[in-house]
């Protein structure tokens, strides 16, 4: 399946976002698996939720960091959908 | 020292079980029930794990159900924070159980399975489990946890690993654990039996890919490889004492759940320690932590920051020298202990089942009796 704009991505249903207090960091907890995730990533998977396409995505974190990151959201949920952390509709 | 946060807590909160499962992962010599840790001491190593950083919390046995407490450790744990799977053999898992453990806020319940054949099934396990395993998976499936099965793969039932994925999808699993046994303890006493042979091995790695691709996005599969049909050692969790830590059901507090084979290692307890204390400071955390306890050929090695010499435990159950190389290594003459194991592999299995025996207690008797 190729990613594009249009894609609407979700998390998937068993993995949770959460802050972690002792790493000081948002984490991404699923069964027997924990990914650390840094303040963009972060950011982007508080937005995946399974209503906003990825241009959608983009355009908030756009408004936020002030530059077209669209193909960067792309990778990073690229990787996330590999791992079938990430579920697309 | 460390500067690692450990990710993973594995709670062995028992060693009793109804199976007798000749590959299972605890110690030859098992805690008994007086020496299990009470309620309020795993309450307070679940406090101090997520203080230490642990987010996934593995609840464990044994089979774990056999303690009346479970929900209670679960809802701790959630309200900590933790993510939480239950690994059962599926025996006690009432729905009035699996209910009372979704609403403690439980995420994962992982059911074992021993084969898709039952009556292969029934010879491993050393008892019928199979209706008891299939009500518990259609209860798993039906209260909404997310649900795994795990398979451990060996001679007797590698050749139908095609059959068990397809039962795992029929059960309605998210995930599938295929894991290729590991010969410490219980399984390096039934080796001859379990090994499979390099024929069934190489089989059994076209049927997974294939079905890893066929069931994508919906049940994720993961397959653990048989290390000795391998060219090198796998990472044990990562490596020793960098992410992962085992409780026992008394308390001893290990780097891996085979960790007590190395005999020539002492393990502290949550009795006596802090985890942070035991995490940070033991000596048995600091054994083999970074690379100064290597030896040749792993010291100047490039992969030893791939699998860190591989597992300790299997260096010391196999050569009785826990800094030596993995002998799964093709890159140390102790290969041929491993390569002599797999020719062994031949004719219909015979096990050697897992019951409860305890190391003898020398004063259990009053003196002057018996």
């Amino acid at each position: 399946m190729s990613l594009g704009p249009s894609s609407v991505p979700a998390l998937w249903r068993f993995a949770r976002l959460d802050f972690d207090p002792v790493r000081q960091q948002r984490v991404l907890l699923y069964p027997e698996g924990v990914v650390l995730l840094n303040a963009t990533g972060g950011a982007i998977l508080d937005l995946c939720d399974g209503r906003r396409s990825i241009a959608d995505i983009a355009a908030v974190l756009q408004e936020r960091y002030r530059c077209d990151v669209t193909s960067d959201v792309i990778d990073y949920l690229s990787g996330l959908i590999e791992r079938e952390l990430v579920r697309v509709e | 020292m460390s500067s690692n946060h450990p990710t993973t807590l594995l709670a062995e909160i028992t060693h009793r079980c109804p199976l007798h499962c000749p590959y299972c992962s605890n110690p030859l010599a098992m805690v008994g029930t007086r020496d299990e840790l009470p309620t309020a001491d795993w309450k307070r190593v679940l406090t101090q794990a997520r203080e230490l950083g642990v987010l996934q919390l593995g609840l464990s046995g044994g089979e774990p159900l056999v303690r009346g407490d479970v929900e209670e450790l679960a809802a701790h744990a959630h309200q900590l924070g933790l993510y939480t799977t239950l690994v059962t053999s599926g025996v006690g898992l009432t729905r009035a159980r699996a209910t009372r453990l979704r609403d403690a806020g439980l995420e994962h319940i992982q059911v074992s399975f021993q084969d898709s054949d039952t009556a292969t099934a029934d010879e491993v396990a050393g008892m019928s489990a199979v209706p008891q395993k299939l009500a518990a998976a259609a209860l798993v499936r039906e209260l909404g946890f997310a649900f795994s099965v795990n398979v451990v793969l060996h001679r007797a039932n590698l050749g139908r690993v095609g059959d068990i994925i397809n039962l795992a999808a029929e059960l309605g699993a998210d995930r599938l654990e295929l894991a290729n046994t590991q010969y410490y303890g219980w399984a390096l006493e039934n080796r001859r039996a379990l090994m499979p042979t390099p024929a069934q091995v190489a089989a059994a790695d076209t049927i997974v890919e294939e079905a890893m691709r066929r069931h994508k996005g919906r049940m994720q599969i993961v397959y653990v490889l048989p290390d000795y049909h391998e060219q090198y050692p796998k990472p044990c969790y990562g490596g020793w004492g960098r992410f992962y830590l085992v409780v026992m059901p008394d308390g001893r507090t290990l780097p891996c759940h085979g960790a007590t084979h190395i005999t020539t290692l002492e393990f502290d307890s949550v009795r006596d320690r802090s985890l942070r204390w035991i995490w940070e400071e033991s000596g048995a955390f600091q054994a083999f932590r970074g690379d100064e306890w290597m030896k040749e050929p792993c010291r100047s090695c490039s992969r030893k920051t791939i699998d860190f010499g591989g597992c300790r435990c299997q260096a010391f159950a196999l050569t009785g020298d826990a800094t030596n190389t993995d002998p799964v290594c093709t890159l140390t003459p102790l290969r041929a202990l491993i390569d002599s194991a797999v020719q062994e592999a031949s004719g219909p299995p015979s096990f050697q089942y897992r019951y409860l025996t305890l190391e003898p207690i020398a004063d259990e008797r009053a003196p002057g009796r018996g």
